[in-house]
Formats: C-alpha cells, structure tokens, sequence
C-alpha cells in the first residue's frame, strides 16, 4: 500500500516538476522548491523495500577546521563532553571573570584544537623538501657519469686533433668572420694569433 | 523561501565596485554590522556566520563592531569565541602590529566588564 502511495507521489511531483520547469523560474520559483521540499520529506519518510532511512555518513556532516580565514568553525571540536566538562559548561554561564586562567584555556580548547599561534606555524617541511632536491639531482648526475662510461660509444672521428687542425685550418683559409669575429683574430702575415 | 524570509539580507553595497551607485561609507558599514552583533537572540549560527564574513573582508573591524560582537558571545555563554575573535583579528592586521594594541586598549572597558581575557593573558599566543 505505501510503495503504491509512493510511486503515485512521484509520478504526481516527475509530472508537476516538468511543468514547473517549462514556465518562469523566477514567479513559480518558490512553488517549484516547496513542492521539491515536500517531495525530500516524502521520500526521506517512505520506506522502500524495507531498509529505512539511509545512514547519515560522517563526511557529510559539518566538519572542524582550523582556518585563519574561518576562526569560528561550523561545530565545536570537542562534541561529547565529561561531567568535569559539562560542568565547566555549566560555569561558563556565570560571570567569566569567576574563571581562572586554566579553566578559560580548558573551555577555549573544548570549542577549538589549535590557537592560531599553533595553527600558524611553519613546518620546516622546505628544509626536506630542498634536501631531497639535492639528493636526487646528485643521484642524478651519478648515473649520468656511469652513462659516459659505460653506455655511451667512442666520438665521431671528426673530434680527433688531426681532423680539428684541419677544420681550424679551413676556418682561416675562407676567412671566416674576417670583420670582428674568427679570423680577424689571426694575423695572416706572422701566421699566429693577434697578440 | 520560508527560510530565506527569517535572515537578513547578505548584499553589502560597499563590497561591489559599482562604477555608479550609492558607495557605502564606512560608518554606515560599522553601524550595520554593530546592528547585526547587537541582535538580542543572536544564535550560534549567526555568530559564526557574521564573524566568519567579517574576517573575509579586507579590513580589520572596529572596535565598535568588535564590542558587539564580543556581546554577542556572551549572551551565547561563549568565552572561547569570544577569545578567538581576539586572536582572528590580531591575524588579521597581518604585518600592521600598531592595530591589535589599539584593539585591546580601546575594549579594554569591555573586556574587562564581560570577564574576558585576551590571548596574551591565557599564554595561548605564544606555542
């Protein structure tokens, strides 16, 4: 009988959403919600298949966080509280100047886990961060050396020192840069460098 | 809209950069928000709700604003806000030391009516 009852609200809401949707957002806006509101309750109280209402997970509840740019939290930090606690809570009500230091420090620590002095401060993290750069670039110039050794082949033979005088030779033969670069650092006459 | 109707409206004029239209001067600002404070059943929410938005603004608040505020939490029965609310300011003025003291000097009367005591006081300033 209920699941029959349901499945005629919702196909009462799927028909009335759709014309809802068809006419102007603003005007038949707030008939739109509170007929979507009625379809959550409607749905949140029918049971179907027998299983209930879903379980509420924790990510979807409020959560803590201690922020700079959000000082008051959305809950408290501290949720389930001793009787010691409560009746610290209960003394709060009183005058706060009846307080002693220590129950204040206590009271702020029951709403908050870090003061921003805590909150605020550096880690050192960038030290192990740089030292591990360091660590791997060396391990990386490492295995670069190894490679130069015991991967790479022989050069080109245009690298030999016979073949570079030759090439250095050819250079000067045509005059290369004759204005202010190569051979104009060559004396043609004394057949040696420009002193 | 049933929900909508019971808060105040979150439009700040002076927020917007409006080449035209009304600016909103600072101590139109300050009075809105001592009004917001000064609400007699102020809730939790609302509280946090307000001093969260404040501290999203590029300014440090008043003292004014500061001191209803600080009422606030104790119509809540909420010293540790109250404390916070110290300290998210002193963070607040960043770099500017000179503000903080002068925060503290001129709520100095409230401060010490309410019971309240400042974050230097309690040592929860220092780590």
């Amino acid at each position: 009988m209920t699941a029959i009852f349901c499945k005629l609200l919702q196909i009462c809401n799927l028909v009335v959403i759709f014309f809802t949707g068809l006419c102007d957002l603003v005007m038949l806006a707030t008939r739109a919600f509170s007929l979507i509101g009625k379809r959550a309750i409607s749905t949140s109280v029918c049971v179907r298949g027998g299983h209930g209402v879903a379980k509420v997970e924790d990510y979807t509840l409020p959560a803590y966080f201690d922020r700079r740019e959000t000082p008051l939290p959305d809950i408290a930090y501290v949720q389930t509280l001793t009787p010691e606690q409560k009746a610290l809570k209960e003394k709060e009500k009183g005058s706060w100047a009846a307080l002693s230091n220590a129950e204040k420090v206590a009271l702020y620590h029951l709403s908050f886990k870090q003061s921003f002095a805590e909150m605020n401060q550096g880690t050192g993290e960038w030290k192990s961060v740089v030292g591990g750069i360091m660590f791997f670039v060396g391990l990386t110039g490492l295995v670069v050396l190894w490679q130069r050794k015991y991967v790479y082949g022989p050069v080109p033979h245009t690298l030999d020192p016979e073949y570079k005088q030759q090439e250095l030779q050819r250079m000067l033969d045509m005059r290369m840069n004759p204005v202010e670069g190569f051979s104009a650092k060559w004396d043609y006459e004394n057949k040696q460098w420009k002193k | 809209m049933f929900f909508l109707n019971s808060i105040i409206k979150w439009s700040p004029v002076a927020s917007r950069c409006y080449s035209h239209g009304k600016v909103e001067t600072d101590e139109e600002f300050d009075a809105r928000w001592v009004t917001y404070f000064s609400k007699p059943d102020i809730d939790g929410w609302e509280l946090r709700k307000g001093m969260n938005t404040l501290i999203g603004y590029d300014l440090v608040p008043e003292p004014k604003v500061l001191d209803s505020a600080l009422r606030a939490c104790r119509r809540l029965n909420d010293l540790a806000s109250a404390i916070r609310i110290l300290e998210a300011v002193k963070d607040k003025a960043g770099p500017h030391k000179d503000i903080y003291p002068y925060l503290i000097q001129e709520l100095q009367p409230t401060l010490a009516e309410l019971g309240i005591s400042t974050p230097e006081e309690l040592g929860i300033d220092k780590l």
